[in-house]
Formats: C-alpha cells, sequence, structure tokens
C-alpha cells in the first residue's frame, strides 16, 4: 500500500471525529427523557412496549376507522373497548401533554402539531 | 481479476434465493402489526341512516325569532365544535348562518316570494349534497362523502388549497385566515379547533350521531323548526314530511342534490 503512514492515521482521525458525539456522551444517562405517566391508570389501551412503539400508527389507524369508516369502538388486545377519540379518550389519563408527550418527542426532537388543533388538556385548563 | 461465467451464474442464482428468502421473512415479521378487521366496530348507541337530511321549517324559525330565541342553533354548533368568531367579515368562519331569502335563492324568479320571505330568517348550514362538487375537486381528499351521505372533512389532509370553497356554489366553506384560536371565547375541550391554513364546514354533527345524539342545532332549537332524519328511511319524520309539504332546495338546478330543505308552505 503506498503512503500507508499517512493513510491509516487519516482514517483513524476521520473516524475519531466521526464518532464525537458518542464519545463526548459516553456514560451520561441524564439525558434520557422521563415522560410523567398518569396516577390513576396504570395500563393503556395496548401493552406498553406497543404503545411505545407503535402509539403513532394506532392513532393514524384510528382517525382513518373512525373518521372514514364511522368505526368509532376500537377493541384492545385484552377485549376492552374504547371510544376512538384524542381529546375524549387518552386525555382522560394523559392529562399533560408537556409533561408526557413533549418529554420523548423533545428529545428525539420530532415535533407533531397535534396541539394546534387538538386542544391539550392543560390548555383547556387555562382556557376557561 | 475475471470472474467466470459458472461462478457469475451461481452468485445470480444465489442472490435470487436470497432476496426470496428476504422477502418471505419480512412478510412474516410484519404479520404480527398487521390489525384485524374486528378490531374496529360502530358504537351500538350510534344512530345510523344511509342519507341524512335536514328539513327546515322557516315559519317556525320565525315565530321562534320573534319569540327570542337568539339564535341558539347558531350558538350550540358554534361552542361545540370551537367556531371562532372573528369580526372581519372577511376572514369570518361559519358553519350555520342566517341570511335573507334573496340572497340564498336567486333562481327563484318569481319576485313577489321576495316580498313574502321579506320577514323570514333563512339558516343555512353545509347542504351535503348528493353529489358535492367539493369533494370532486378536493386534491387530497380531505373532504368526501360518507355512506352515511355526510359531506366529511378530514382537517389533518386539508392543504388549505380552497378548490372547495371554490366549488361550493353555498358558499357553505370557510378558510381559517389567521390562527383561530385567539376568536373563541369558551372553548369546547372535547373538540378539536382548526388551525390557520385549513377549511373547514358544517360535518352534521357525524360526532353526536356516532353517541347516538340528534345534531347540536336541531337540539337546541326551541320551536323544534330543524328536522334531521335519514332519507334513505321511508318512515322517517323528514320523508313523511317531504311527502306531504312543499319544500325547496338552494340551487337545486345545479345537479348537486342538496340534503337540506326548506319548508314554505
Amino acid at each position: 500500500m503506498y503512503n500507508a503512514n499517512k493513510v491509516i492515521p487519516g482514517i483513524i482521525i476521520f473516524i475519531l471525529f466521526f464518532t464525537i458525539p458518542i464519545w463526548l456522551n459516553f456514560g451520561r444517562l441524564e439525558a434520557i427523557p422521563k415522560p410523567e405517566l398518569p396516577k390513576k391508570e396504570k395500563k393503556c389501551i395496548e401493552s406498553k412496549e406497543y404503545m411505545r412503539a407503535y402509539h403513532m400508527k394506532l392513532l393514524d389507524d384510528w382517525r382513518k376507522k373512525a373518521i372514514r369508516e364511522n368505526k368509532y369502538i376500537y377493541t384492545a388486545s385484552d377485549g376492552k373497548k374504547y371510544f376512538i377519540s384524542l381529546q375524549r379518550t387518552c386525555f382522560k389519563c394523559h392529562n399533560d401533554t408537556e409533561k408526557f408527550c413533549d418529554k420523548c418527542h423533545n428529545f428525539v426532537i420530532t415535533h407533531p402539531d397535534c396541539w394546534d388543533c387538538h386542544i391539550a388538556p392543560e390548555v383547556a385548563k387555562k382556557w376557561q | 481479476m475475471a470472474i467466470k461465467r459458472r461462478d457469475f451464474l451461481k452468485l445470480t442464482g444465489l442472490t435470487l434465493v436470497g432476496t426470496a428468502a428476504s422477502a418471505a421473512v419480512g412478510d412474516l415479521l410484519t404479520r404480527g402489526e398487521a390489525k384485524a378487521e374486528e378490531e374496529y366496530a360502530s358504537p351500538p348507541e350510534a344512530l345510523k341512516g344511509k342519507r341524512w337530511a335536514m328539513v327546515i321549517d322557516v315559519k317556525k324559525c320565525k315565530k321562534g325569532k320573534e319569540k327570542g330565541c337568539n339564535e341558539k342553533c347558531i350558538e350550540a354548533c358554534h361552542y361545540l365544535h370551537n367556531v371562532p368568531s372573528i369580526p372581519d367579515k372577511k376572514k369570518e368562519i361559519k358553519w350555520i348562518w342566517e341570511d335573507e331569502f334573496e340572497h340564498a335563492f336567486p333562481e327563484q324568479t318569481n319576485e313577489y316570494l321576495e316580498e313574502i320571505f321579506k320577514d323570514i330568517p333563512f339558516l343555512f348550514l353545509c347542504n351535503h349534497c348528493d353529489n358535492p362538487p367539493c369533494v370532486r375537486v378536493c386534491p387530497t381528499k380531505a373532504t368526501f362523502k360518507n355512506e352515511e351521505g355526510i359531506v366529511m372533512m378530514d382537517f389533518h389532509r386539508c392543504i388549505g388549497c380552497r378548490f372547495c370553497m371554490a366549488a361550493c356554489p353555498y358558499g357553505a366553506r370557510s378558510f381559517n385566515w389567521v390562527d383561530p384560536r385567539p376568536y373563541i371565547e369558551k372553548v369546547n375541550p372535547e373538540y378539536p379547533t382548526r388551525t390557520k391554513g385549513v377549511v373547514e364546514k358544517c360535518l352534521f354533527c357525524y360526532e353526536r350521531l356516532a353517541k347516538g345524539k340528534m345534531p347540536a342545532c336541531v337540539e337546541a332549537c326551541p320551536e323544534k323548526a330543524l328536522i334531521f332524519g335519514d332519507l334513505a328511511d321511508e318512515n322517517s319524520e323528514v320523508s313523511k314530511i317531504l311527502r306531504e309539504r312543499v319544500a325547496i332546495r338552494r340551487k337545486a338546478e345545479l345537479g348537486t342534490g342538496p340534503a337540506v330543505f326548506y319548508l314554505i308552505d
């Protein structure tokens, strides 16, 4: 290999430079978001893992079924039935979007515009 | 390094097998996610219809107004659906509103009718047409006709192009030129607001029908001047009334098939 004494250190410097965020944050855990879970209810509509991974997909399916097909009742995998509505069902337990939704969404820098139209419970409280 | 033909063919075969296998595995992995249809159902208490329609008895409406009903229908609707009251007429949002006969029925050429209906208030709302021009022009399917005859809107999909407003011959649609929230005094936390850049209109209270309730304006009217029901059902109140009494519709000659009828006898 020609110029190995320049190329190999070059590659090492390049890799180090691109992995700077990993080294700078190595072992630090304080940034992990801790959303405040509802106090009165212990179980969400589906399992914790499912909700974590697919809550947006579930909401999207809910919207399509309710608005397009007039199917307003969702039967969860445990057989419990829920009326499809973000403000009338989800917000009954999750009553503060800032302390719940925004915690993770800010962490991963995704800003869905749900609350431009759907009235967040804490906003509704202040409004009246 | 030259590759031998034999090796090349072997590799090609292997790639094909690999692609097929990964597709099959992918299918197996995602199968668990696909939700069965039975998980969604319509509520048992929901009012069900094939062609929802409204009949407005304008004389009863006049009587109510004389008694001072204070346009309870408009108030109830606009409160429940968080419709803002924007003072600037160019930016106003309306789901149900009142106007004069001569402004809304330009095709009625009998000028004496205008005289007859001079003092009679006419309520206007989306006509939920059989053949809605707004649905035809919507490029995103944000507005569509549902199986119960309601011209629905999925506000999430509205891109604010306003083709539907140009297409609607009844002026039933309003565009949010500004953020509506500062103009909503009393908020209903059970229903969303809209946002700047979205078109909105009356949706025949689909969310109340799903709960087995009549539309808000029908329920709020103290004179029972608004009658709501299923035109497809021969025995419904609206069908019976329309068989017995004289009703007109707005601009029916355009072929849109409006489903809001005005009793004029």
